[in-house]
């Protein structure tokens, strides 16, 4: 029998439709993989089991949780499940403990709160839970507060929390997304092992289906609030069957066209960093005394040709950002040199750094916190043109946002809307179209794709390719995500503490890693044909 | 936490070094002799010059600056010119009505705001929200002399439950002169209450969209529980900063209530002082409330600390 059953379950919020006849369910010990990209209703499903749904949502059909009707269940009873028989992790780590409590407390408070057990006794299994999740006594004491906590160990404590009256069903919305790929590894194999050791049901909500693979006995896919396939993972996968299926699956090893790799070409280097050092110094710990200071990028050197396109990854916390603000120069150098088209930049005025600032621009990850919600396309994307020597006209200006967005694939018509009206995937065109407006020789993007589902991240991968292609801009690409490195870039910068631990070719590195870090990373990068290679292995 | 304290602390003690030389400064620049005005229209100029070395007004400036801060630090602020008696004797006995009536209206107004905040933000949206939120912008809105007015009207002419005005003094007994006051602080502390309840009610609103208040609720907790246990510290660091503030103004931002029910109260006394010329007690008081503002500053600095782990550890 099964421990949680969805039938045909609708979810209307307002007059939006958010589910339509979703089927569902879990056995004890089973790990369900629920895929879809963002707005297929996966997080919704999640939501209506705990029946933490907002205020307008409206839900009809069936769901079961061990003889329990859910949506019949008054609130009472749904508290007496949750944190109980039923633990929820969820996406965001940083944010989803309490900033004023202790882990202690947040741990152990589930526990009083069902078992009626003493505050000694709930310690005292607080205590062996963080244990068992990876964050012992030494090290993380019950008075520890989240902010001393890295994102990990907050995943971490959050685990205990859902985990610490041992749940016959354990819900992970994204539980990895916001982790680096190591990080990543890690906590699957904890929850891996959760499930294992109580026979727990397990209800893996990803958009990453790589990591689902890994994971998941059966799979559910999920597009506009309806289940596209069902089925086991390993023979959903291989014969995809589905054409969403299929699409899903070849966005997420999708590999953009290059006619001819860059980078072979001599002459003078786009830009050289030479023995740069980035120390931040320590907190101060009383009126005189300051804690030892953080060297964040120690003594790095490398060098790029014209329209070379490089990754540089590394775990999160390894310095790449802060070297890619210094070679941004947004952030200066304790000490070294960074040359950008044989001009130093270090240590320049602003208006001296401006001809430097016109060849280089970035692209960040988020694409909807980088854009001013109250100004219109044609301002937004013409903003870089301030530092051009001559200020062009009005008309003039126009012709160039037309352009640069013709050539990220939006239409001029974009041009008078505000950024809400756009998807995700189209906003990160647009913050492509500004890189390029002042036609910049090298773009420095930090997790371009990250935050985009797999087939947008399949389009904003070729549109990057076809850039490099067309306007030989060159790309530093900061990344922790192997496959973007591997369909975008020609060379690869391992980065470790704050150091370059391995360089070469990118196909090279990644296949045969040399370095312990780089070792580290394509063992626990996430890799649709090793998982889908591994499912049928172990089946026979 | 020690560097924290000890920057506040040293932030406070600059301010309030500030602050006295620009209320020294500005009662230098005012016009008027406090020597010609002592002694009236009809005095010789020998008999001012003579007051005036008496009173020490022709010494150079930066020696009267530190002759007047050195009094005030051992508590010595001076004669009145109007009472001729020392002012810390005035400021004393008015101190002893409006710190009473400013603590017993702080303790109101939160007791009123908080539990109202928590109501109309767990109900946000609902009829319970809309009905207090529309009591609290009347609040806000109608002055407070006329609850004043209301209040003696209700409890003083009609139950006759309390005096409708004046103070008998602490020597009456404590609760007679509590029972006085009463009134005056239940009129000071409604509107701010209909504030502080607002700004509650939003705090609370923009802690509950958080996510570790879903984490709480996967825990299994009632909705009530993480309102209470998760979001309302949260939701406390503006709430102080509204209460600090509130505070200063209810010790001597009272002139209108004390007013209304005949109270010999600080801000009276501030009122009388301004009308009569009386630069040394109104130079006294400003000090005073000054050191008043800040020394509230410092606590609410301190409970921000207590409130929130994260400034504890950061400098």
């Amino acid at each position: 029998m099964s421990l949680l059953d969805i039938e045909n379950l609708s979810l209307t919020i307002g007059d939006t439709q958010i589910l339509k006849g979703v089927e569902l369910s879990v056995a004890p010990g089973e790990v369900m993989g629920l895929v879809g990209e963002s707005g297929s209703g996966k997080s919704m499903t999640a939501l209506t089991v705990m029946q933490l749904l907002p205020h307008a949502a409206r839900a009809s059909g069936r769901v079961t949780f061990d003889g329990i009707d859910i949506l019949a269940a008054t609130e009472d009873q749904m508290c007496a499940l949750r944190g109980d028989d039923i633990g929820m992790v969820f996406q965001e780590p940083m944010t989803a403990l309490n900033p004023v409590k202790t882990i202690g407390e947040q741990v152990a408070e589930g526990i009083r709160w069902h078992t009626r057990a003493s505050r000694a006794e709930a310690e005292d299994r607080a205590r062996k839970m963080l244990d068992r999740v990876g964050l012992p006594e030494a090290k993380f004491p019950l008075s520890r507060y989240p902010h001393e906590l890295s994102g990990g160990q907050r995943q971490r404590v959050v685990i205990a929390i859902a985990c610490a009256l041992k749940p016959k069903l354990l819900i992970a919305d994204e539980p990895t997304t916001a982790l680096d790929v190591v990080l990543q590894a890690q906590i699957l194999d904890l929850l891996r092992d959760l499930v294992a050791e109580s026979r727990m049901g397990l209800l893996l909500i990803s958009h990453d289906l790589a990591v689902v693979t890994e994971m998941a006995d059966r799979i559910t896919i999920l597009r506009r609030g309806e289940v596209m396939e069902a089925g086991d993972t390993a023979r959903t996968l291989s014969e995809q069957l589905h054409p969403y299926t299929r699409q899903l699956a070849q966005a997420s090893m999708h590999v953009p066209a290059r006619a001819r790799p860059h980078g072979i070409e001599t002459g003078r280097p786009l830009l050289q960093v030479e023995g740069v050092t980035r120390d931040y110094p320590g907190r101060r710990t009383s009126l005189f005394k300051r804690a030892p200071g953080i060297r964040a990028v120690d003594d790095v050197s490398l060098s790029m040709a014209p329209s070379q396109s490089v990754a540089l990854v590394g775990r999160s916390g390894c310095g790449k950002s802060t070297l890619a603000r210094m070679i941004l120069a947004l952030d200066r150098p304790t000490s070294g040199s960074i040359r950008f088209r044989g001009g130093t930049i270090t240590g320049k005025s602003e208006a001296e750094l401006k001809p430097a600032r016109r060849d280089m621009q970035v692209v960040f990850q988020d694409p909807y916190g980088s854009f001013d919600p109250r100004q219109k396309v044609k301002k937004l994307v013409a903003e870089p043109l301030h530092v051009l020597e001559k200020k062009p006209t009005r008309a003039e200006c126009r012709e160039m946002v037309a352009h640069a967005l013709h050539e990220v694939g939006l239409g001029i018509s974009d041009m008078d809307k505000y950024p809400h009206e756009f998807s995700g995937g189209q906003r990160q065109r647009l913050s492509i179209a500004r890189a390029i407006i002042t036609r910049p020789k090298l773009v420095v993007a930090d997790e371009p794709v990250s935050a985009l589902d797999v087939s947008i991240r399949a389009q904003i991968l070729d549109l990057f390719a076809e850039l490099n292609q067309k306007l030989g801009i060159a790309y530093l690409f900061i990344t922790h995500d192997l496959t973007v490195a591997r369909a975008i870039t020609d060379e690869v910068l391992v980065m470790h503490d704050g150091k370059i631990v391995e360089r070469g070719k990118t196909s090279e590195v990644l296949d045969h890693p040399q370095s312990e870090a780089a070792k580290a990373l394509v063992t626990a990068a996430p890799d649709l044909h090793r998982a889908i290679a591994e499912r049928l292995r172990e089946q026979g | 936490m020690t560097a924290y304290l000890l920057k506040r602390l040293a932030i406070a003690i600059a301010t309030l070094v500030l602050a006295s030389m620009v209320v020294f400064a500005v009662l230098e620049i005012l016009p008027g002799d406090p020597a010609r005005l002592m002694l009236g229209m009809n005095a010789s100029a020998d008999q001012v010059e003579l007051l005036r070395n008496q009173m020490g007004l022709n010494a150079p400036l930066a020696w009267r600056y530190l002759h007047w801060t050195g009094g005030l630090l051992s508590l010595d602020f001076g004669r009145s010119y109007t009472y001729s008696v020392p002012v810390i004797d005035l400021v004393r006995e008015r101190l002893a009505v409006s710190l009473p009536l400013a603590l017993i209206a702080l303790a109101l107004s939160t007791l009123i705001a908080i539990p109202v905040g928590l109501f109309s933000a767990s109900r946000r949206g609902r009829a319970g929200d809309t009905i207090s939120m529309g009591a609290a912008q009347l609040g806000v809105a109608v002055p407070n002399f006329w609850f004043a007015l209301m209040l003696i009207y209700v409890f003083a002419v009609w139950l006759r439950l309390v005096p409708a005005g004046g103070f008998p003094g602490w020597s009456a007994g404590v609760w007679p002169a509590l029972k006085s006051l009463l009134l005056p602080a239940l009129a000071l502390a409604l509107p701010q209450a209909a504030i502080l309840a607002r700004v509650t009610r939003s705090a609370l609103i923009e802690v509950l969209n958080e996510d570790y208040i879903r984490t709480a609720r996967a825990k299994g907790l009632p909705y009530r529980a993480v309102l209470w246990r998760h979001a309302l510290r949260n939701a406390m660091i503006p709430v102080l900063t509204i209460l600090g503030l509130q505070f200063a103004f209810l010790l001597a931002g009272t002139i209108i209530i004390e007013n209304v029910f005949y109270l010999p109260g600080l801000g009276r006394l501030v009122f009388q002082a301004i009308t009569q010329r009386d630069l040394i007690v109104v130079e006294s008081v400003v000090m005073l409330l000054v050191a008043a503002v800040i020394a509230v500053n410092l606590l609410v600095d301190l409970s921000y600390a207590v409130v929130d782990p994260r400034l504890r550890s950061r400098q």
